[in-house]
């Protein structure tokens, strides 16, 4: 069974960088696929790659990890552009969309203007018992 | 604010009190793109020695190698730079994978484990570059996140990039596929395990250093 765990930005928005990553790893974590509002800052996306390697072991092989920007607004020009900008500075990036998937559940994720596919393990596969 | 001031004035000083022979330039990229084949290529094109080994099993070089003082020429002009050849960068690690490839248990889970360790040094090193080239393997989708990732955060920081379309030799290279995923980025398709176009990646490299 796969579990979507969705993240409204507004549980995210107060926190440090650190805060995000932690909650954020940790849903990851329990083999939850985690559907965010929007997108971290890019430093973040790096951070967020650097402690997924301090974490993995031979339970938690890491993440996949796909962003889809609201095309939209980024195609936008003049008064538009400039509120998409200042809101993302001001409000967090809340636009578009950020999967992350544990590895041990998502094998790949393939973005498409129009969708989104994650190919995901066969559970058959999963660990045989010692 | 005070975060991009900080960064902005780090840089300048930086700058100011570096000289142009500690250029350090760096190769980034996912893992098997073919960034320590072309460190050997512009090592064995400059100085006639390879810089590192390489493998066909993803995750070869786990640390940071650097080969200090190359000079590179191109019509009249020359540059000098340290080459940091660093180890892919990738979201996962499962040593089951190396097992697949024939790796004991043991030998798998160490590097594994140094792999991860790559990574995280890779990713801490990318405040000290002052080029980088991305190096992309062509047959592959360019579309993935690390990429997006590494691209956005070296933008970031003002770090001037070039992107190399790696691996033109083989059929399924798709060098226009690589371009539509980075067009604010200049890209140029190389074979660095046959050395085709490497006078052009020279090229880009003094255009990009001004």
């Amino acid at each position: 069974m796969l579990t979507l765990q969705i993240v409204p930005y507004s549980e995210i928005a107060d926190l440090s960088s650190v805060g995000r990553i932690r909650k954020l790893l940790t849903i990851a974590k329990q083999n939850k696929i985690v559907l965010l509002q929007g997108r971290l800052k890019k430093e973040e996306e790096a951070e967020l790659i650097q402690a997924t390697m301090e974490e993995i072991n031979k339970d938690f092989k890491g993440i996949e990890l796909a962003v889809v920007d609201e095309q939209s607004s980024k195609d936008a020009g003049g008064l538009e552009a400039i509120r998409s900008q200042l809101s993302s500075i001001f409000l967090g990036d809340r636009a578009g969309l950020t999967i992350i998937g544990p590895a041990n559940v998502v094998k790949a994720i393939k973005k498409d203007p129009k969708k989104i596919e994650l190919l995901t393990r066969d559970p058959k596969q999963k660990k045989k018992k010692k | 604010m005070i975060k991009k001031f900080k960064s902005f004035l780090t840089k300048l000083l930086k700058n100011i009190f570096k000289s142009k022979s500690q250029l350090k330039l760096g190769l980034y990229g996912p893992p098997n793109g073919g960034k320590t084949t072309l460190a050997n290529r512009v090592c064995q094109d400059w100085l006639g020695e390879n810089m590192g080994t390489t493998s066909s099993m993803a995750h070869e070089t786990r640390e940071i190698q650097i080969k200090e003082q190359i000079t590179i020429k191109s019509k009249g002009k020359e540059i000098t730079f340290n080459l940091v050849d660093t180890p892919g960068i990738a979201t996962k690690i499962d040593y089951e994978e190396f097992m697949k490839m024939g790796m004991k248990s043991q030998q798998a889970k160490k590097r594994a484990k140094e792999a991860t360790k790559g990574v995280i040094d890779a990713i801490k090193w990318l405040d000290d570059m002052d080029i980088v080239i991305i190096v992309l393997d062509a047959t592959s989708d360019p579309y993935s996140q690390v990429n997006i990732t590494i691209i956005g955060n070296l933008a970031a920081r003002d770090i001037p990039v070039l992107i190399v379309a790696n691996k033109v030799d083989l059929k399924k290279a798709n060098i226009k596929k690589v371009q539509a995923a980075f067009p604010q980025y200049d890209v140029v398709g190389i074979s660095a395990k046959y050395g085709n176009n490497t006078d052009k990646l020279y090229e880009a490299v003094f255009k990009l250093s001004g």
